[in-house]
């Protein structure tokens, strides 16, 4: 157990070494950051000055594990656009994105497990089919259609909730939640639903795929034969063998969530990490940029990671080497 | 679509022609096999294949059965701007689904997106299968460092959420790129974008499938008689994992044209001038408020339209070629 641990820490750690010398390339590659940051008066002398301040006259390898240093410490520098620290800036909008992924994956779940058990438990049924036709829809709908479908809906023609922003929120330490206020969660409903779609459908088919198989086990078919109650046996005895899977692709899934987030953020104009990025790609804001595909990055290996540790730990036939590196996120 | 019905099935037509040596054409042989017995009576399947045909027809006859050319600004006219949808009392023949703020008539628009849509999402599919095939072979193949270094280099790709590699690819060609070419090289670079995360999921099957083949005796007598290595790995070892590549590029298309038409909303992919579904959603996106609804919805609804086809193509492809569900 001890080699896996150590065997997979090594290779996310590989990997996020591989995505930091991305983010490290396009930093230094792409617009030269010492014109970024002077302003149109600067002599030569500063710019000269500034290159060996930045270090920039040190050879690639130094100047990469600068990076990686500074990257684990959580400094990415200063960002071009408003010249403010970009883990600052992060670090106040990475509050609403939490927010609104949380939300989206609780819905996901609260919608999705129970769809996908009536598709199961019914199937072949009228019902079930037209369920089964409405996952393939919400699988074909882009989020961002999806958005603005309900801001049509309930904004423009309804007026019934907010359109975009996040509304009034609560300071709480450094945390600013909307949780808390009515126009706060008045203002998180459709972009969490928007986000939550692809979600539901894919928590939908997963515990259906399982469920139709656990119908058939033995187990099942005894409890139905010492007549357990119908209800009890699908939602209690069944569905609770089929929930590990679920559990496990919530868990991988949210690292996409939060990049799928900044479609939601765009569409919403909700002040999340995702708008910050896309307003840093449109202004070429290269150290926010850098440090969002990190940031995001980062979360996404340690969660699958985490799933195969744990994976591992229950299940001590996956400790072998026909474990592949990343082989479980698709 | 004829050849790949043929290689998954290969028993049926060998049996059928062997008992029945008539001279057919390839249109009998393909109704004889299971795929296609599958497919007939799957009626989502013929609706999908049909919407496709339908949606890939009329973005191909665009330029003829449109009212006017949609990026010819000489025929937009300005007094026939924000003409709502004809069954509305105020619209107006021939602008079916009514007309922009400038006058462009949105079927036309839709029509022309459709093409740009279609073509990238087509492309992109291409060039990963080119790459993800040819790398996944030879990894499987030669194996040692060269896989290893493959491989690798697909892991780090899966580790990045799919839109955000495709986002920062478009980001830093258009940033590096000077003024008078983006536009022009718009549709190359979304290609490539939505190429490379793509690739590796073909890779990593025919990769698989590689590495069991190679140690097969037809392999080791191939080799024997100095059949050259590019040669076993296209005639012998691709042809066994088709039938799952096939599905998975089916998917990915759908993929594909949903990834291009989310760049291109968030404003990253195709430009204003040459717009695809995506991009008039996005031009759309700014009139939300103002009741001119039809602008945005009904790319909207084409862009899900296609998407839901293939979709359905895929999923229904999936099902009629798995083997343990025959």
């Amino acid at each position: 157990m001890l080699a896996f641990l150590i065997k997979r820490t090594a290779n996310a750690v590989f990997v996020m070494l591989a995505v930091a010398l991305l983010a490290f390339v396009i930093f230094r590659f792409f617009g030269d950051p010492v014109e970024m940051m002077v302003n149109e008066q600067a002599t030569q002398s500063d710019r000269a000055e500034l290159r060996e301040r930045l270090g920039l006259n040190d050879s690639f390898a130094t100047q990469y594990g600068r990076f990686v240093v500074n990257a684990v410490q959580g400094d990415f520098g200063i960002s071009y656009r408003n010249q403010q620290d970009v883990m600052v800036l992060i670090g106040e909008r990475f509050p609403a994105t939490f927010e609104l992924v949380l939300v989206a994956t609780v819905i996901s779940l609260v919608v999705g497990i129970p769809l996908g058990v009536i598709t199961a438990v019914h199937h072949k049924s009228r019902l079930a089919n037209l369920l089964q036709l409405g996952s393939i829809i919400g699988v074909s709908l882009p989020s961002f259609v999806v958005g603005i479908l309900l801001i049509l809906a309930f904004s423009v023609s309804l007026g019934w909730l907010p359109a975009f922003g996040r509304g009034e929120t609560v300071d709480i330490g450094w945390w600013s939640t909307g949780l808390l206020t009515p126009s706060g969660r008045a203002a998180l409903v459709l972009p969490a639903i928007s986000l939550s779609t692809f979600q539901i459908t894919l928590v939908m088919r997963l515990v259906r795929a399982e469920m139709l198989e656990t119908l058939r086990a033995d187990y099942v078919k005894f409890a139905r034969a010492r007549g357990v109650p119908r209800g009890r046996i699908n939602w209690v005895h069944a569905l609770r063998n089929c929930l590990m899977p679920v559990i496990t692709l919530t868990g991988m899934q949210i690292g996409n969530l939060i990049a799928f987030a900044l479609v939601t953020e765009t569409v919403f104009q909700w002040p999340g990490m995702g708008l910050l990025f896309i307003q840093a790609v449109t202004f070429v804001d290269i150290p926010v940029m850098a440090a969002y595909l990190l940031l995001v990055s980062f979360i996404f290996v340690a969660l699958n990671t985490l799933v195969d540790v744990t994976y591992a730990w229950v299940d001590p036939r996956l400790r072998d080497d026909s474990v592949k590196a990343g082989g479980a996120n698709g | 679509m004829a050849d790949i019905s043929m290689t998954s099935d290969p028993k049926t037509i060998a049996t059928d022609a062997t008992t029945e040596p008539v001279r057919r054409t390839r249109f009998a042989a393909l109704r004889q096999t299971d795929l296609w017995h599958s497919f007939t009576n799957h009626p989502s399947a013929v609706f999908a294949v049909c919407l496709l045909a339908l949606v890939a027809l009329t973005a191909l006859l665009a330029p003829v059965i449109t009212p006017q050319d949609p990026y010819d600004l000489a025929s937009l006219v300005l007094w026939n701007a924000e003409i709502p949808p004809i069954w509305n009392a105020e619209g107006q023949w021939p602008y079916l689904l009514g007309t922009d703020t400038q006058g462009r008539d949105i079927l036309s628009a839709i029509l022309y997106g459709s093409r740009i849509s279609l073509v990238i999402g087509f492309a992109s599919v291409i060039v990963a299968l080119a790459v993800g095939l040819s790398l996944g072979l030879i990894a499987g193949y030669v194996g040692g460092w060269v896989d290893n270094v493959i491989m690798r280099i697909g892991d780090v790709l899966l580790s990045m959420p799919f839109i955000l590699i495709a986002i920062l690819i478009t980001a830093v060609a258009t940033a590096s790129l000077p003024a008078g070419l983006k536009d022009v090289l718009a549709a190359p670079i979304l290609i490539i974008a939505i190429a490379v995360p793509s690739w590796v999921q073909y890779a990593r099957t025919v990769r698989a499938s590689a590495m069991v083949e190679r140690k097969k005796e037809y392999v080791m007598a191939a080799r024997l008689i100095r059949v050259k290595p590019w040669r076993i790995m296209l005639h012998h070892i691709l042809p066994n994992c088709l039938t799952p590549i096939l599905v998975a590029a089916t998917l990915n298309f759908g993929l594909a044209i949903l990834s291009e038409a989310t760049l291109s909303f968030l404003g990253v992919g195709m430009p204003p001038d040459q717009p695809s579904l995506g991009t008039l959603i996005r031009i759309g996106n700014q009139y939300l408020f103002s009741g001119l609804w039809w602008i945005v919805v009904f790319p909207a609804v084409q862009l899900c339209l296609i998407v839901l086809s293939v979709n359905m193509i895929g999923d229904w492809l999936r099902d009629a070629l798995n083997p343990k569900l025959r």
